[in-house]
């Protein structure tokens, strides 16, 4: 009946998983109970649930993103509070624990928390730079965000019932084939990561979609804003990269699950290949990630520069190629496989050249900062902290991508303080300039400025503290995942970096209460007029929070910064343009098909985790239904009356003015 | 010193010698040095005890070096920009509308491609140089090892001197030492930091690496790559020891110690961790090429629960 769940599958014996575990339920059923007596069931079920506006599942991604940042960081804790214990010690988590946190730490934080955050800034300011009213198949966009959540939720499952991957983040065979963990985290780990990936691969589609069909009239390609630019680069990655992901944790699947020999030791397996296609998608993911971070700096820095971006087409040719070489860099993840000199020298080579693209990137947004009036908000902190510390990361990159030293460095904590050098510095400190600047369009109030700058120097410091450490411990020899070590010269360095662990919690506590201050004063952060910094992008035309409907009209683009345009003309005219004509609008319906799709699979997950065959069968043919039924519907869309997107508009307008009649003669923008 | 190890560090450092001809070059070189210095002397890569380690290093150094000369410039400039642009600074110049130049774009394109022109002809060079299965040629008979790891130790195997050693690397020093490696059960990596490059061990097939520690002393090794629950018990020394104390271990060992055949090697594959390390006095021919082509199944895993780590605390 329950497969091979059983009352053992809980760690009674463990304290801290249960613990955690308990604490996790409590909050959880806490939420939910002040939710339903307060009443707000019904508003959370109309306006976010079922919700198929690509703002609002932006925004959900992103707090999905920030909540598993946390999860992960605690992991971090975990690690690094165990590493400075386990000096000729056990420490206080035994192997077959510590091997679970290193695995779900790397898990989580790249699926869970960087590619939710990223897909959901994407989400949320992709349509509104493109000047559009939504995505190009919202109910599918709901889908995709609710089989992410799938996918989390079964990563977190495993943390109370059973157990996760014992692993690493990557499987390698033939450790997480079944003869060597027989157990049931790599299942956790396939299927969580299986469900989430169809959502991220329908997210792809759907962006890419918008992006090549959906911009404003007037909007061509050289006119899109280089953040959707860095978007469709990301996106086709995702397109092209996801499946190779799919097929590859599939065969792992088949081994395990139906005895087939694809990378097995034996019958003509063939681990290698494994590692291969592992990182044929592994290394486009973490330009997934990177490259919207990318079109994040490039946008805050160049609106708090005041001034364009430089060098324009040279940042989307840079972008683009990217995109393209970083589909023939695989193989530097297994320098030490023992390919040889040739193949090595070509994968080498072929990795210092993704330099080249990043390097002319640095160099323009150098530039763009050249000759502006440079305004020290937290976004742009965030910024100037993220190129001194990207620069750093990509030497040692570079440094890693040199077969020799590579058989050095390889899997040591040099390695280890390199891609948190790049992934930290890159892409959340991205997700954290991201978050600050486009928080005021999402919700109408701008973040706390002075928490955010305590947030930003605590995560500095904590970063540098944490990594430059393993850094050298690398050099000393350091292997990474560790449970215990005797070497005494690593100790200080070790010791070191649990010290940075301690500061950076001090910037994640910033964090947090920069949200709790901001909600609490929100009366005097208010953006009232839609365009708190000063913007050039079209995200800024519209009101904060924008309307479902995004525009009254969609705008007419005529330059690579139709805000900016607009706002020159209404400032040498000295009045707005002419109010246009409005007319009724169709959205497409709320639909709640996202949400119980994801919940069917999540039965379904946990039944194919626990071998629980009938459960199997109810999950999938459910889901199914529930496509059916959507496809079944008689009424795709409703319409929003003139009156009500006129009333809208003219509120708007009535701020501008305002503001237009205050900053008359000030002559910005110029 | 040995030829092979004169030409590789001779090809090596003719790329650094041409590059120093360059102030700003020196400068960054004295840079990379003094990062590394301070490491020199505490073990691991940047204190290496071997013709490769010590390639490895330069060619690390030398990338480094290179590298430098454009980042920390680049970090400095950005932060110069950015605090002369600041708001408050009436004094700096505002282009409010400047977002193109030709010139600056040329630049900013060919620096990063004249960098990694550079680079590319040190990672072709020494990509071949330091191929892990290129010979170390020497007036010296390499020493022939095989290496086996199993979970969670390893096998040193001395075919040509019939003997084997668990957890515990013997070699004389100033001699080449071929390793052939293999895996009983899953991935490992076979890494001595100070000797020099790594290579994955994986059952099934048989990896090649050369090394050579130049002078007598103990260098720690280790698995660099995760294999399971008894992963960071995986430790082992390299004993290098002069000539005549290499063949002094090898009577010791000879005569004493258990046989090392089918029987007991799957006594030894059996999952479990080494409290001290072990010798056989004497080896069944032909065994490492048994467990690599797969005539001795691999390693059998976990017998069944949630696993956990048994000491092996075999005293022979």
């Amino acid at each position: 009946m329950l497969g091979k769940l059983t009352w053992d599958a809980i760690p009674w014996d463990q304290p801290i998983p249960l613990v955690a575990g308990a604490t996790v339920i409590f909050l959880m059923l806490a939420v939910i109970a002040w939710v339903v007596l307060k009443g707000y069931l019904p508003y959370l079920w109309r306006e976010w649930i079922t919700s198929v506006d690509h703002k609002r599942i932006g925004v959900m991604y992103t707090l999905l993103g920030l909540v598993m940042l946390v999860r992960g960081f605690v992991d971090a804790i975990m690690m690094r509070s165990q590493q400075a214990l386990a000096y000729q010690a056990p420490g206080y988590l035994p192997p077959e624990h510590y091997n679970q946190i290193f695995s779900a730490h790397g898990t989580i934080m790249i699926f869970f928390g960087a590619m939710p955050f990223m897909i959901g800034l994407m989400n949320f300011v992709v349509p509104l730079q493109l000047g559009v009213r939504d995505v190009a198949f919202p109910t599918l966009n709901s889908t995709s965000f609710w089989l992410t959540a799938t996918g989390a939720l079964l990563v977190n499952i495993s943390l109370v019932v059973g157990e996760f991957a014992r692993t690493g983040w990557l499987p390698y065979p033939p450790l997480s084939e079944l003869a060597y963990s027989p157990g049931v985290g790599v299942d956790y780990y396939v299927w969580a990561l299986q469900i989430s990936g169809v959502g991220t691969l329908m997210s792809g589609i759907n962006l890419v979609t918008t992006i090549l069909k959906m911009r404003a009239p007037g909007m061509s390609y050289l006119r899109m804003p280089i953040y959707c630019w860095t978007a469709l680069a990301s996106n086709l990655l995702i397109v092209a990269a996801f499946p190779i992901l799919t097929a590859t944790l599939a065969m792992l699947t088949l081994d395990r699950y139906l005895g087939f020999h694809f990378f097995t030791n034996t019958a003509g397996g063939n681990m290698m290949m494994f590692v291969n296609l592992i990182w044929a998608w592994g290394h486009p993911e973490v330009y997934i990630l990177v490259l919207p971070a990318f079109g994040i700096f490039s946008e805050v820095i160049s609106t708090f520069s005041r001034k364009p971006l430089f060098g324009y087409r040279s940042m989307v040719m840079a972008t683009m190629f990217i995109c393209i070489v970083s589909f023939t860099v695989w193989l530097h993840h297994f320098f030490t496989m023992g390919a040889g000199g040739d193949v090595n020298a070509a994968f080498g080579i072929a990795t210092s050249i993704i330099a080249v693209g990043t390097g002319v990137k640095v160099y323009n947004w150098m530039f763009t900062m050249y000759g502006g009036r440079i305004q020290f908000t937290t976004p742009m902190l965030w910024s100037i902290g993220f190129i001194v510390t990207f620069v750093i990361g990509g030497m040692t990159g570079v440094l890693l991508a040199v077969p020799p030293a590579d058989f050095q460095l390889h899997n040591s904590l040099f390695l280890v303080a390199h891609f948190h050098n790049v992934i930290i510095g890159g892409v959340v400190f991205a997700a954290f300039a991201g978050l600050t600047y486009w928080f005021p369009k999402a919700f109408g109030f701008r973040l706390h400025e002075g928490w955010g700058k305590a947030a930003f120097w605590f995560s500095l410091a904590g970063f540098y503290l944490t990594f430059m450490p393993l850094y050298v411990v690398g050099l000393l020899g350091m292997t990474r995942r560790l449970q215990h070590y005797d070497l005494a010269q690593w100790r200080p360095w070790v010791l070191l970096a649990g010290l940075g662990v301690v500061v950076t919690c001090f910037g994640v506590a910033c964090q947090i209460i920069q949200l709790v201050v901001s909600i609490r004063e929100r009366v005097e952060l208010r953006d009232e007029m839609g365009d708190p910094w000063n913007g050039r992008s079209l995200e800024w035309a519209t009101t904060s929070p924008p309307p479902a409907f995004n525009f009254a009209v969609l705008p007419d683009v005529r330059g690579e910064e139709p805000y900016w345009e607009i706002k020159r003309r209404a400032i040498e005219t000295q009045q707005l343009a002419a109010e246009p004509e409005y007319e009724a609008i169709e959205m497409p319906r709320n639909s709640p098909t996202g949400f119980i799709t994801a919940f069917f699979s999540t039965l379904t997950g946990f039944a194919l985790i626990w071998h629980i065959w009938w459960l199997v069968g109810v999950g999938l043919v459910a889901a199914y239904c529930v496509f059916v039924w959507f496809a079944w519907r008689d009424q795709e869309e409703y319409e929003i009356p003139a009156e009500e997107v006129a009333a809208s508009d003219r509120a708007r307008r009535r701020a501008r003015e305002a503001w237009l009649r205050a900053n008359a003669r000030v002559g910005e923008p110029a | 010193m040995d030829l092979e190890r004169g030409i590789i560090i001779m090809r090596l450092t003719a790329i650094g010698t041409a590059l120093r001809r360059h102030a700003a070059l020196v400068r960054a070189m004295s840079i990379a040095a003094v990062i590394a210095l301070p490491l020199a002397g505490c073990g691991g890569v940047m204190d290496p005890q071997g013709p490769i380690g010590e390639a490895n290093r330069t060619i690390l150094l030398n990338a480094l070096g290179i590298m430098l000369v454009i980042v920390v410039p680049t970090i400095l400039a950005t932060l110069a920009f950015a605090w002369w642009f600041r708001e408050g600074n009436t004094r700096a110049r505002y282009l409010p509308t400047w977002a193109y130049s030709g010139r600056i774009e040329l630049i900013v394109w060919s620096i990063p491609v004249l960098v990694i022109l550079f680079l590319g002809g040190l990672i072709w060079i020494g990509s071949h140089e330091l191929d892990p299965a290129r010979p170390l040629s020497s007036s010296k008979k390499p020493l022939e090892v095989q290496v086996v790891s199993l979970d969670w130790k390893w096998l040193f195997i001395y075919p040509d001197q019939n003997i084997a050693s668990v957890n515990e690397l013997v070699i004389p020093a100033g001699t080449p030492v071929h390793f052939s490696l293999t895996s009983a059960s899953v991935m490992n990596v076979f890494f001595v930091p100070q000797l020099g490059s790594m290579i994955y061990t994986m059952n099934g097939m048989v990896t090649q690496l050369w090394l050579q520690a130049d002078g007598p002393g103990e260098f720690p090794g280790l698995s660099a790559q995760f294999s399971g629950d008894g992963f960071a018990d995986m430790g082992f020394t390299v004993h290098a020891v002069p000539q005549q104390g290499f063949e002094d271990w090898l009577s010791k060992v000879r005569n004493a110690g258990p046989h090392l055949d089918p029987q007991s090697y799957e006594k030894l594959a059996v999952q479990s961790s080494v409290a001290k390390p072990f010798t056989y006095g004497a080896v069944e021919p032909a065994l490492f090429h048994a467990v690599a082509s797969q005539q001795l199944p691999p390693g059998p895993g976990p017998v069944a629960g949630r696993g956990g780590v048994n000491v092996h605390n075999r005293s022979e």
